[in-house]
């Protein structure tokens, strides 16, 4: 039998079955039911609110406050200064940073959800440990990141390093660029996996089995086959994992980030300028609120664009992939 | 799908120059190999973030850190009488510098503690509180009478010369802006969740549905930077309360946060509940909303419960909004007041802290307790969308 859909269950659209709903329906108008229902609209509502509210807010305050000068040049010392000011290192920092992470993370990434959907048996213990760890790794506090970095790349990696290579002073056992990296490579690492598993897993069977029927190895199924119609997938992940580590303070404040650089950073052992960890000094170090209101909201604009855009990015994306498997399938 | 049987793989030597297993495709075997190896790393990191988040904090765990102001001196000449180890902690010194040192240099030190301790003033040589260790279990979580204080109470309070570490104060502003967070995050998430997968139609559910998941990519510190500019004052005019920057702000901040990760976790929940359930009952007779509310929701409950859970996971950890909105840690269950949460602290002191010093283990001990209560939680969650997500599929 056919199962039908409630949105199809209307008396109007079927007549034979009129006189049946006519006597089960609830046609008497049911106030508590509307009630009810127009609250959840309204905590719908409420939460796109909150959202337009936040965007038009920041959207307008720093349109204005927003120039070519202001997103090119690099400020004095003192940038909290309006006519003077500019983000260029914090978007160089900021930008380096997130490359840095994603030569890390997206191959380790990608190789994890490859084994994951390709190679491992779902039932198998050492899978179900994976899969616990990965998602606890998306449950851990940024600020523990930050600590973690701490703890293990510059005080225990670095520090080593530094015996090793038998440098004088503290070169790569200091906060540094390379541990920033490192430490948001370890926290977006879900974030990928997660991605690439679910492009994977929309790829239908068929085009694995054609593959493999017609003499390719299992290798050569997932290089030449699989791999090419993920793209998409990963691309996905890899830009939401850059969004979500663009935005991210927590896990940088004591693993590389500067309060002020005079210059931009140029090797993996610099301390860097970055624009959310500036948005959090200007917002609360500012010597007078007033006068940084504009830089504050034009740099907070900065921000949102690369992280929302690419967020944006990465939704439009997923959507076109999901619609050309859908089709496949 | 393997090709390969694990009996197959076994038998190393060729058969009749046929050769089976990884000795006819090397390549294969050893991509298989390499991919299973990497794909452990995740296990490795959580491994690793547990392991040296908590070897910074042993010391406090074991109460071998010491911040007694007036410690009875040791002269150097009486340096023999003491076992190493007690000479280690006395000097404040890691093993492996300890070890590094020779005895002239460990008299040398000796020298300088013993000149320290005449150095203290006067007044503090006979306040009691000098000789306490601040950093026994006993000072972390009971309340003390400190000397100038009239009743026991919760201290945090990691500068000056008597350096207090109760962190209570810190569970108290944890506790504070999560729970504000929740019972402002929980119903407006459930109640879109309920919306969006039972009540609204298909073309508004596409539109909606990505739209509030924006909301979770909107970068932490700006949440934080709204609260502060926007929301303070505007909370403030509507609810006329002293304090401008309180945990109630950083609470509804939290919020936003955090209702997209409930939202999605619950609608994914309501949506998966089998449709036969809704037919049955609309034809019955039951309106959408009585479907919704009295069918649906309950067999949804324990998804929607985990989904609370990870917002609350989520919320304990979130380190920028509340370090923007509030920092003063005051011990107070006002909500108007201004709290301190415990990431707060770590990322507001751990610049000041001396690296390898009772407050640096501080932190870190506050990080993995952190750590723990978050991974709990997680466990906790998936553990119970696994179990219900197993119910729905069994009962289908």
């Amino acid at each position: 039998m056919n199962t039908i859909t409630p949105s199809e269950y209307l008396p109007d659209r079927s007549p034979d079955t009129t006189r049946f709903t006519k006597s089960f329906r609830a046609d008497k108008f049911d106030f508590w039911s509307f009630f009810f229902s127009g609250l959840t609209g309204l905590a719908t509502l409420l939460i796109i609110g909150i959202l337009a509210v936040i965007l038009v807010n920041i959207i307008y305050n720093g349109w204005s406050a927003i120039s070519w000068h202001f997103v090119s040049s690099i400020p004095k010392k003192d940038f909290f200064d309006a006519n003077t000011t500019g983000v260029l290192p914090m978007i160089v920092g900021t930008a380096f940073r997130v490359i840095v992470m994603t030569i890390f993370v997206i191959p380790v990434g990608v190789i994890t959800a490859i084994y994951l959907t390709e190679y491992a048996a779902n039932t198998s213990i050492i899978t179900r440990i994976i899969r616990a760890a990965v998602n606890n790794l998306a449950g851990v506090p940024s600020i523990v990141f930050g600590l973690f970095g701490l703890g293990f790349f510059i005080n225990f990696v670095g520090k080593n390093m530094d015996k090793l290579l038998h440098n004088s002073g503290a070169v790569w056992g200091q906060p540094a660029l390379i541990w920033a990296s490192l430490t948001l490579a370890v926290m977006t690492l879900p974030v990928v996996i997660v991605a690439t598993e679910e492009s994977l897993k929309a790829i239908p069977p068929g085009l694995r089995e054609a593959s493999l029927a017609l003499g390719a190895t299992k290798l050569e199924t997932i290089l030449k086959i699989v791999l090419p119609q993920a793209l998409p997938g990963i691309m996905t992940g890899g830009i939401l994992a850059v969004s979500r580590a663009a935005g991210e303070v927590a896990p940088i404040l004591f693993t590389g980030v500067a309060y002020y650089m005079a210059s931009l950073p140029s090797h993996l052992s610099d301390q860097f300028m970055d624009l959310g960890y500036h948005v959090f000094v200007l917002s609360t170090q500012s010597p007078n609120i007033e006068q940084t209101r504009p830089i504050l909201y034009a740099t907070v604009l900065v921000l949102l664009l690369l992280t929302f855009a690419l967020n944006i990015v990465a939704i439009l994306i997923r959507a076109r992939v999901r619609k050309k498997l859908r089709a496949l399938q | 799908m393997t090709p390969s049987q694990p009996n197959e793989s076994r038998r190393s030597h060729g058969w009749m120059g046929i050769h089976r297993g990884h000795k006819a495709r090397p390549l294969e075997w050893f991509a298989e190999k390499f991919i299973f190896l990497v794909s452990l790393s995740a296990i490795l990191m959580v491994l690793l973030i547990f392991l040296f988040v908590a070897r910074e904090a042993l010391p406090v765990f074991f109460g071998e850190t010491n911040t007694a102001l007036v410690q009875k001196p040791i002269p150097p000449a009486e340096m023999d009488k003491h076992s190493p180890a007690e000479l280690q902690a006395y000097l404040d010194l890691t093993p492996d510098q300890f070890t590094k040192m020779d005895k002239a240099t460990l008299r040398d030190l000796m020298a300088v503690k013993v000149e320290a301790q005449d150095d203290i003033p006067e007044n503090f040589r006979n306040d009691p509180d000098a000789k306490i260790n601040t950093t026994e279990w006993k000072y972390l979580v009971a309340p003390h009478q400190w000397d100038d204080y009239k009743k026991p109470e919760y201290i945090w309070q990691p500068v000056g010369q008597i350096k207090k570490f109760n962190i209570i104060p810190l569970f108290v502003g944890t506790l504070k802006t999560t729970l504000i967070g929740l019972f402002f995050a929980v119903p407006l998430a459930v109640g879109a969740a309920i919306y969006v997968s039972q009540l609204a139609r298909p073309r508004v559910r596409e539109i909606v549905k990505p739209v509030i998941e924006m909301l979770s990519g909107i970068p932490s510190v700006v949440v934080g930077f709204f609260a502060l500019l926007v929301l303070a004052t505007v909370l403030q005019t509507v609810f006329h309360y002293e304090t401008r920057l309180n945990a109630f702000v950083a609470g509804i901040a939290l919020g936003f946060a955090v209702i997209p990760v409930i939202f999605s976790i619950a609608e994914d929940a309501l949506t998966s509940v089998p449709r036969t359930y809704t037919q049955a009952a609309l034809a019955l007779g039951a309106s959408r909303w009585q479907t919704a509310w009295q069918i649906v929701l309950p067999a949804a409950l324990p998804g929607v419960f985990a989904a609370t859970v990870l917002g609350f996971g989520r919320a304990i950890g979130e380190t920028m909004i509340v370090l923007m909105v509030c920092s003063a840690s005051v011990m107070s269950w006002s909500v108007f007041d201004s709290a301190r949460s415990i990431t707060t602290t770590i990322a507001a002191e751990m610049a000041e802290a001396v690296n390898g010093g009772p407050h640096y283990r501080i932190l870190f001990m506050l990080g993995s307790l952190l750590f723990a209560a978050t991974f709990l939680s997680n466990m906790a969650g998936d553990f119970v969308i696994h179990r219900f997500k197993q119910k729905l599929e069994g009962k289908k």
